[in-house]
């Protein structure tokens, strides 16, 4: 695989293009009330890749993580919806669409723990290997991490993501 | 590989003829460009497996051997503090500091004293943004009156300014109650000069304006505009970064007020800039940044200020980079602007024909056989520009992606982001070529098909 097809790999370019949680977001003050209305708490974060002009907003539900509802212990808040709007690059849009895929219906404490591995694996500049058991098809990212000026474009909806779901847990 | 060399680009129309403008002109052939590019370090290596194709000179140029030979030299002969100071190596410092001011404003057309050194263009238009600003709180003799702004005056810029030629009038408007005001640009990148008509009006107080189009590579009509300016009295400011590297620019001759370069688009280092004023309106204006070098008499309460440019130069200046941008000077002027020019627009007719003819990609801009500055930008269909650019960097071509500085041209052009390659003196037509076929390779390599 040459360093280029490392980058653009196939499932990279197929999410660039199905881009998937990619909606036209609704008024975020109606999201919220109707939120409410049902028990989630939601919030978005707006994220601008000075660099090269990409924007992203992307939107998390926060619920109950109805896998923990038979735990003793006091569950989790679980990931119950990620939508987002933006334009950009391949590899933001591809990032968007896997983090969307990746982290729907985790609870938050699985959620943080995929990004700060994603996080990592990104910045290692190519010496850490992406471990497939936790990142799943965020594993294909690996051949970013080579490439330093492309690390925000990967990065983008995953801050964002950090972002917004620190503002759904504080309503 | 494909050529993209139609036989329109190998004979452009007549307005980009080489030597149609300048009899007795000796046109630069590839020949010579391959002598001129062993001038230029850098240029001989390579990036990621392939030779590298330098076509970013619009964000920033190489520079050739003399010049950095010539920083060098300062620093391991003569590198002292200028204007202050007794002793020989001071002395001599000054002197080829202010040599290189003469040599530079010679090769824009202007007297000595109306080149003041700035960073950068961004700080050369920032000074004139302060400075009116400053004269607009009241600051400066009763001659810096001319250049009070308030309520109800108007500055006037472009849709297609570079940031730099943007913001700080925007920022001055806020500061002094004045209302900014734009020409729009056309379809086809060049200004609506029916509207600018409009526009500038008696309330105009400043326009704006690039003399060529970063972007589009548009070559904006100077003398018309200039003419709507004095029409109503209005200061004419020049952003001519674009075309001083690139093009014979005569300052006086095209009769603007001021007018703004960066020396590291002209073969200089960077950390150098420079501003042209008229003799008689720098005179008249209050400075910007102060401190020491720049005055007279002191006390603890006011100070006196030198005569400009000094009165504009406060602290130790950017002297080893001015010495150097003087350097550059002397090798563009060896080579010949006329023949810069002419090699320039050659190469910049034939990365139009070229993208012209690859499905699926758009040019941003005049079209082919239409002046323009030898750049272009592009926009391929269905992929992002910065792909564009990463594809073209894995065979080592260097392009600039992104917004290049000009979000609300981008924005009036319907595109978020483009691609941009342009040429210099050391470009040949073998790089163009490479480019193009390069490009043609990028939405098959991204699974859009067209």
């Amino acid at each position: 695989m040459s360093d280029l097809q490392s980058l653009y790999q196939t499932i990279i370019l197929e999410h660039s293009k199905s881009r998937h949680g990619a909606v036209e977001l609704t008024p975020l003050a109606e999201a919220v009330s109707l939120g409410a209305a049902n028990g989630l708490s939601v919030a978005e974060s707006h994220q601008i890749n000075t660099t090269c002009g990409d924007e992203i907003t992307l939107r998390v539900s926060l619920g109950r993580d109805t896998r923990a509802a038979d735990s003793p212990d006091a569950p989790d808040a679980a990931v119950t919806d990620l939508v987002w709007a933006g334009e950009g690059c391949s590899i933001s849009q591809a990032s968007a669409s896997i983090l969307t895929d990746s982290l729907h219906g985790l609870s938050t404490t699985e959620a943080r723990a995929l990004l700060d591995n994603f996080r990592e694996m990104l910045r290692s500049r190519g010496k850490i290997e992406p471990d497939e058991e936790i990142l799943g098809d965020a594993a294909a990212f690996g051949g970013v991490s080579r490439y330093p000026a492309r690390v925000k474009c990967a990065m983008l909806p995953w801050v964002a993501f950090e972002a917004a779901l620190i503002e759904a847990e504080s309503h | 590989m494909t050529s993209f060399a139609p036989s329109s680009a190998a004979t452009p129309s007549s307005t980009t003829a080489p030597g149609a403008q300048h009899p007795g002109l000796v046109p630069l052939t590839n020949i010579d460009v391959e002598r001129i590019r062993n001038d230029f370090p850098v240029l001989h290596q390579t990036v990621n497996g392939h030779p590298l194709t330098y076509l970013d000179s619009g964000a920033t140029s190489q520079n050739p051997i003399s010049v950095l030979e010539a920083e060098q030299e300062y620093y391991e002969q003569r590198n002292a503090a200028v204007h202050r100071g007794a002793h020989t190596l001071a002395v001599e410092a000054t002197e080829v500091f202010e040599a290189a001011r003469e040599k530079v404003a010679a090769f824009v057309g202007a007297q000595t004293d109306e080149i003041v050194w700035t960073s950068n263009a961004t700080e050369a238009i920032n000074l004139l943004a302060y400075s009116f600003s400053n004269a607009s709180l009241g600051l400066g003799g009763p001659g810096s009156r001319r250049f009070s702004l308030g309520a109800g005056d108007e500055i006037v810029v472009t849709e297609m300014e570079h940031h730099a030629n943007l913001i700080p009038w925007q920022q001055l408007a806020l500061r002094t109650g004045a209302t900014l005001r734009f020409i729009p640009v056309r379809d086809d990148g060049t200004l609506d000069l029916l509207a600018a008509s409009d526009v500038v009006g008696q309330h105009t107080r400043i326009l704006a304006f690039t003399h060529g189009s970063n972007v589009t590579g548009t070559i904006n009509p100077v003398a018309e505009l200039v003419a709507l300016a004095r029409h109503v009295g209005a200061l004419v400011v020049l952003d001519a970064c674009q075309t001083v590297p690139h093009l014979p620019v005569d300052v006086t001759e095209l009769d603007v007020d001021f007018a703004v370069f960066s020396g590291h688009k002209m073969l200089g280092p960077t950390g150098i800039g420079a501003l042209y004023g008229k003799a008689e309106l720098l005179a008249d204006m209050p400075p910007f940044l102060t401190g020491g070098s720049m005055i007279t008499t002191v006390d603890m309460h006011t100070a006196e200020f030198l005569a400009p440019p000094q009165r504009f130069e406060a602290g130790t200046q950017r002297i080893s980079q001015a010495i150097a941008l003087a350097a550059a000077v002397d090798y563009l002027r060896e080579t010949g602007m006329d023949r810069v020019a002419d090699w320039e627009a050659q190469l910049g007719q034939r990365l139009v024909a070229g993208i012209t003819e690859i499905n699926g990609v758009r040019l941003l801009g005049p079209q082919l056989g239409v002046d323009r500055l030898g750049l272009a930008a592009v926009e391929v269909a269905g992929v992002h520009a910065h792909d564009v650019g990463q594809f073209l960097d894995d065979a080592g071509i260097a392009v600039r992606v992104g917004h290049h500085c000009a979000q609300p041209l981008h924005r009036r052009l319907g595109v978020t982001a483009s691609t941009r390659a342009s040429t210099y003196l050391y470009n040949t037509t073998d790089e163009v070529d490479l480019f193009l076929a390069t490009l043609a390779e990028v939405a098959p390599f991204f699974g859009v098909n067209r």
